[in-house]
């Protein structure tokens, strides 16, 4: 399989320079929210709360904090990164370029991923100032920021192909992936749920990561670290997958 | 700007840079944009794709480009199957789209170096500067793309599609919406690409245009081609004289002198119409010779008001005669 590095290296710096045309908001805008969030649930009603599998309220919460602003923003950077070209007709250039697949998602979705690796470090050195906190397997937690970064860059590409209007691109992040998140244990341990919402519970694929990340945070979580780390990488293999096959057929790409 | 070294290709001198053989587009909704459309472009020209608002030329353009998926056919650049080889193949072909497609945000300088990198090629800042200097954006370079005027967009474009030292550039109607003082500067701009040895294939509306640079011309209709031939070849094989002789007295009849002659008479028998000849000059001379006649004959007049058909009223013509096959 031919691989032009050179082309994909263009794409990955030009949507990493897009990326700093709004770095004030980019960066601003999660670092405030965290902020806000590790007031109000850190703060005034963590102080009222257990410790967790022998884990502060505060810093509880961390994982599924950083796993919210992973989400939304790695999503909508991504699918915002592929729907502009369509929306402004600048995608004719990609497309009559000698680039592939494999180009295309380097770049997109790697400056994509790269920008949520950069906020996760932000969003990180923010808790720091509100919550006393050590990561257990610092290797484990940042191999899989990085996997849940790139499958919803991934995921985000598909939004930002099937999306024919800015409607179609919010959407999603804000219908599902936002909620979803809310419910799946970012502020709770599914073990706090009452029967039989513990269990339905387990139906939110969200529980999964949000678990994973916690348990290379503190080692301790609601499900085993073995299933949500398969369940991210058939996400990831899902995503790549429906890309080669939107590739292929051009849907919503050439007429 | 530099000479293109890699003109020699893997073609022999008379193969076609670009071969379409039998392609054919059909939308899901069962419109025929191209209809079995069979077309070689020879290295090295310049080739004017004519045709009205949605006769195929853009649908065309992009099957070469990727932008459309051929629905049956085959398109071969440099040797190249376009369907098996098409990264060979696009790594050498340009496009400079009809609409004005940028990022808005980009500076100028950022945004030509960004196409050169995507084609693959090396960052080169002496050649980036070479051509935004030949388009006159040099001085625009650290500008965004918003600030620039509508012309300077449109070379922008240009200078974007030959970031990558294409060998074969398509430009889908270069001038479209420019005033005619740019539109002049776009013909010398091209004119200039061909010398250097880039092979054009242009989309117009204005067959002026194409009349004023083309090598080759073809029209299309309906996505299908209609004719290609050589421009000067089409003159003369289709072009017509037209000539008015205003009389000083009206005729009731052609005399029999002046039967042998392509004419008629026009308004009330006070003026004689010539139509005839080629796009060669014949029927200049033939006018001279009527005129002479006229003389001979006895028969006085005020003016002549001769004029050559243009391209344009051949294209009309042909496209109009066609419609009429089509009726039928």
């Amino acid at each position: 399989m031919t691989f032009n590095a050179r082309s994909a290296w263009a794409i990955y710096k030009r949507e990493l320079m897009r990326f700093l045309r709004t770095a004030f908001q980019s960066v601003l805008s999660p670092v405030l929210t965290t902020s806000l969030y590790f007031i109000v649930f850190g703060a005034a009603i963590g102080s009222r709360m257990p410790d967790l599998g022998g884990v502060s309220y505060a810093a509880f919460i961390i994982p599924g904090l950083l796993m919210l602003t992973l989400l939304g923003e790695t999503t909508s950077n991504s699918s915002f990164g592929i729907y502009m070209p369509r929306f402004t007709g600048t995608i004719y250039e990609l497309l009559s370029a000698p680039v592939g697949v494999a180009e295309t998602l380097v770049g997109f979705v790697g400056a994509a991923a790269t920008k949520s690796l950069i906020l996760a470090g932000i969003i990180l050195a923010t808790a720091m100032l509100f919550v006393d906190y050590t990561i257990a397997h610092p290797f484990w937690a940042i191999l899989y920021i990085m996997l849940v970064a790139s499958s919803f860059s991934l995921f985000g590409f598909i939004l930002g192909i099937w999306a024919d209007n800015f409607e179609k691109l919010g959407i999603i992040p804000m219908l599902f992936l936002t909620p979803l998140t809310f419910l799946g244990g970012t502020f709770y341990s599914i073990d706090m749920l009452p029967k039989p919402w513990d269990t339905i519970a387990l139906a939110n694929p969200i529980v999964y990561l949000v678990n994973g990340l916690r348990w290379t945070f503190y080692g301790t979580s609601d499900v085993s670290i073995g299933v949500s780390l398969g369940l991210t990488l058939g996400f990831l293999a899902i995503c790549v997958a429906i890309i080669a096959i939107i590739f292929k057929t051009g849907w919503r790409l050439r007429s | 700007m530099a000479t293109k070294g890699n003109c020699a290709m893997n073609l022999s001198p008379m193969q076609p840079i670009l071969e379409i053989s039998g392609l054919t587009k059909r939308y899901a909704g069962g419109l025929v944009a191209l209809d079995n459309v069979d077309l070689a472009i020879n290295r090295g020209e310049l080739f004017a794709l004519l045709g009205p608002n949605g006769a195929g030329k853009t649908t065309l353009i992009g099957a070469v480009c990727g932008l459309v998926r051929p629905t049956s056919g085959t398109i071969r650049a440099f040797g190249h199957d376009l369907a098996k080889d098409w990264r060979t193949a696009r790594a050498r072909i340009g496009l400079v789209p009809q609409e004005l497609a940028t990022d808005m945000f980009e500076p100028v300088e950022r945004a030509v170096a960004y196409s050169r990198e995507l084609f693959g090629l090396a960052p080169d800042k002496a050649r980036i500067e070479e051509i935004l200097r030949s388009l006159s954006l040099w001085d625009k370079r650290k500008e965004r793309i918003m600030a620039l005027s509508g012309g300077m967009k449109r070379r922008l474009l240009i200078a974007k599609a030959l970031a990558h030292e294409p060998d074969l550039l398509f430009l889908d109607e270069p001038t479209a919406g420019v005033d005619v003082e740019l539109r002049r500067d776009m013909w010398k701009l091209i004119g200039a690409m061909r010398e250097r040895g880039v092979t054009i294939i242009l989309t117009t509306h204005y067959i002026e245009e194409a009349e004023e640079m083309a090598d080759r011309v073809g029209i299309i209709r309906n996505g299908r081609i209609l004719m290609v031939d050589d421009k000067a070849e089409m003159m003369k094989r289709l072009g017509r004289t037209e000539a008015v002789i205003s009389l000083a007295s009206p005729l009731s009849n052609i005399p029999a002198s002046l039967e042998h002659f392509a004419i008629h008479l026009e308004n009330a028998g006070s003026s004689i119409c010539y139509r005839g000849g080629d796009g060669t000059g014949k029927g200049r001379s033939e006018v001279a010779d009527l005129t002479k006649a006229l003389i001979a004959a006895g028969i006085d007049y005020t003016g002549i008001d001769i004029r050559e058909s243009s391209l344009e009223d051949i294209f009309v013509d042909l496209v109009e005669e066609r419609e009429t096959e089509g009726v039928q």
